[in-house]
């Protein structure tokens, strides 16, 4: 492309027929154009901004991951060593092994997945369900159900949490898998709602003369629902499943009320992550000036070590997740 | 009578979800109110209840030094990050939507927030430090904004340019929705404007904007809610320190959050205020 300007500007100067006056102003708009683009294509300066924000913006996001990457394996020379900043003399994996039994990482890593995992299936099964009532049929009070479940995810879980907890205490749930599956099988679970409403709007795009022909070949509800709708949103099931496990993992607010105020065994990594330093502490006791002092590197050890789970998922799903932007009607209209 | 089919049909769909409404959202509400009349004690002989009336709701604002002090600090940081999350999220979405090279790449990096950032991983960055921009000089720009501003507005600014990852890290969800909006954007629309002679600078106030604002709306909602409802809020931590209080309890922590509860609906309502769609001025 610049040759290409370039042999054109060159023609422009040899064009004996026209005037300096002319040939000046012909360059200043040709070179206008190439700054600042014309119609359709973008000019040189507002692609040069374009990349530098998203560059720029890109680093912002990917500084602390790399800071926490590479504190994670400084030893503890490297950490004081003020001439030291990005690359560690040696890579240090002392750190992990650290973090590793000062997370308790084995139950605390199936702690997780279970409190992921099994959640978020109910929590998308039945947020599929109640999307394809609404979106589906017409029936008395739809609207205030409709509002409600809307509301319900804007009152502060405060107002509802001692209740719950008192509820969840009294049938003995509290500390145990219950506690969290039950709200998601009454379709009560993380952020429900934000799931309803985009099965929702899925299930309304998905046309009525489907089911009206299922319909007439003698399918019932629940046949044409398992075989019309279940299967031609997949994205939309995909989506959800990815948001749903990210925010149940992620969770550290419930499961603290739940889970460490009474005696149990479940645990998971980010309310050992939460505890991390009073664990080390008691594990590492330390000694008067001693080398057994927890340092950044361990910290960032095992912070690094929560994440690590999602972000591996995230690099396998994470095709999904950005195409999920294009093709599932993730905003309500 | 009979019911139409229809009608059961669609009960029975959302059913599950109806149960668990009455039984997690509203049945708790109206306990949590009645909590919030008393005075709840834990005795050996189980709970004891002492009406009280609205004392407690007087207790939180009389009584309770912390919380007024946590919620005008909570204030004021939610009426600035709100706005700056929601504008940066526009804007990084409008960046993504471009045609640009690597943009499954840049993509990949922009929702990384949405899959890392939680309460504990968030804290020990910011613990670490990991969360300030070592390149900006601190103090150039504390200097720079005290002489252009007064001194209250530049200390705000300056917790916006200290917190700028955080913020930039709670957009996550704001970006995939925008986004999502952006590209259901009918390109025809840009391409007439072109044609008329509209700048790329008309097309985004007249096109993109009034497209995209029942989704600013929504952004706005979520940013305040999760702002609110996160475990980094102090006013939670309030809260949930005074439900096991042995002096205060259940009752006065109750009050506490049914305040908390109608501050943030004062600001839900100013929000929908602000934004909603003015009836008489829209064409269609």
């Amino acid at each position: 492309m610049p040759a290409k300007s370039a042999t054109r500007v060159m023609h422009v100067l040899r064009n004996d027929q026209l005037a300096s006056k002319q040939k000046l102003r012909l360059m200043r708009l040709k070179a206008h154009h190439f700054l600042f683009g014309f119609n359709e294509r973008k000019g040189l300066f507002l692609t040069f901004i374009i990349y530098l924000l998203l560059l720029g913006i890109g680093f912002v996001y990917l500084y602390p991951i790399l800071y926490m990457f590479i504190t994670s394996i400084k030893s503890l020379n490297d950490l004081l060593d003020m001439a030291i900043n990005w690359i560690p003399s040696s890579v240090y994996l002392d750190n992990y092994r650290q973090a590793y039994t000062v997370l308790n990482l084995r139950p605390a890593l199936l702690g997780s997945m279970q409190i992921a995992l099994f959640p978020t299936l109910l929590q998308v099964a039945i947020s599929s369900i109640v999307g394809y009532g609404f979106a589906r049929f017409s029936f008395p009070f739809k609207k205030l159900w409709f509002g409600l479940m809307i509301f319900s995810f804007i009152i502060p879980p405060q107002i509802l949490m001692m209740p719950t907890y008192r509820l969840f205490s009294d049938l003995g749930l509290t500390g145990s898998l219950s506690a969290f599956t039950i709200p998601a099988l009454l379709g009560q679970g993380l952020n429900s709602t934000i799931f309803i409403l985009i099965f929702y709007q899925f299930f309304k795009q998905t046309p009525k003369s489907l089911y009206e022909a299922a319909e007439v070949d003698g399918a019932n509800q629940l046949v044409s629902f398992f075989k019309i709708a279940v299967p031609m949103a997949v994205p939309a099931f995909i989506v959800a499943f990815l948001f749903s496990f990210v925010w149940y993992w992620n969770e550290t607010y419930l499961t603290t009320l739940y889970l460490t105020s009474s005696s149990t065994d479940i645990t998971t990594i980010l309310i050992q992550l939460q505890q991390f330093e009073s664990n080390y502490e008691t594990l590492y006791p330390v000694a008067e000036a001693g080398p057994n002092r927890i340092n950044e590197g361990i910290k960032m050890a095992g912070t690094v070590i929560s994440i690590l789970p999602l972000l591996i998922i995230y690099f396998f799903l994470q095709r999904y997740f950005v195409e999920s932007v294009d093709n599932t009607g993730i905003t309500g209209e | 009578m009979k019911i139409k089919r229809e009608t059961l049909y669609g009960y029975l769909f959302i059913l599950p979800w109806l149960m668990g409404f009455i039984g997690l959202v509203l049945y708790p509400m109206i306990q949590s109110f009645y909590f919030s009349l008393n005075d709840m004690r834990i005795t050996p002989h189980g709970l004891q209840f002492v009406y009280v009336g609205f004392n407690n709701f007087l207790n939180v604002w009389l009584q309770d030094m912390f919380f007024i002090q946590e919620l005008l600090a909570f204030a004021v940081d939610t009426l600035i990050r709100v706005p700056v999350i929601v504008v940066f999220a526009l804007i990084i979405a409008m960046l993504l939507n471009q045609d640009v090279k690597f943009k499954g790449l840049f993509r990949t990096i922009f929702f990384l927030p949405v899959i890392v950032a939680s309460g504990p991983v968030i804290s020990q960055l910011v613990d670490q430090g990991a969360t300030a921009i070592p390149m900006l000089n601190q103090d150039v720009i504390m200097s720079i904004l005290n002489s252009l501003f007064p001194t209250w507005f530049a200390g705000v600014l300056s917790d916006l340019f200290n917190q700028i990852i955080t913020i930039l890290w709670y957009s996550g969800v704001q970006i995939l929705l925008f986004l999502a909006a952006l590209q259901k954007i009918d390109p025809n629309l840009y391409e007439a404007a072109k044609i008329d002679g509209g700048s790329s600078w008309e097309c985004f106030w007249k096109i993109t904007l009034p497209t995209i604002k029942p989704l600013i709306l929504i952004n706005l909602v979520y940013t305040l809610v999760s702002l609110a409802n996160s475990g980094q809020n102090p006013i939670i931590d309030l809260i949930y320190a005074n439900m096991f209080n042995a002096t205060r309890g259940y009752g006065f922590a109750s009050a506490m959050a049914w305040m908390y509860a109608v501050i943030i609906s004062l600001m839900l309502i100013l929000i929908f205020l602000l934004f909603r769609e003015k009836k008489s001025k829209r064409i269609n």
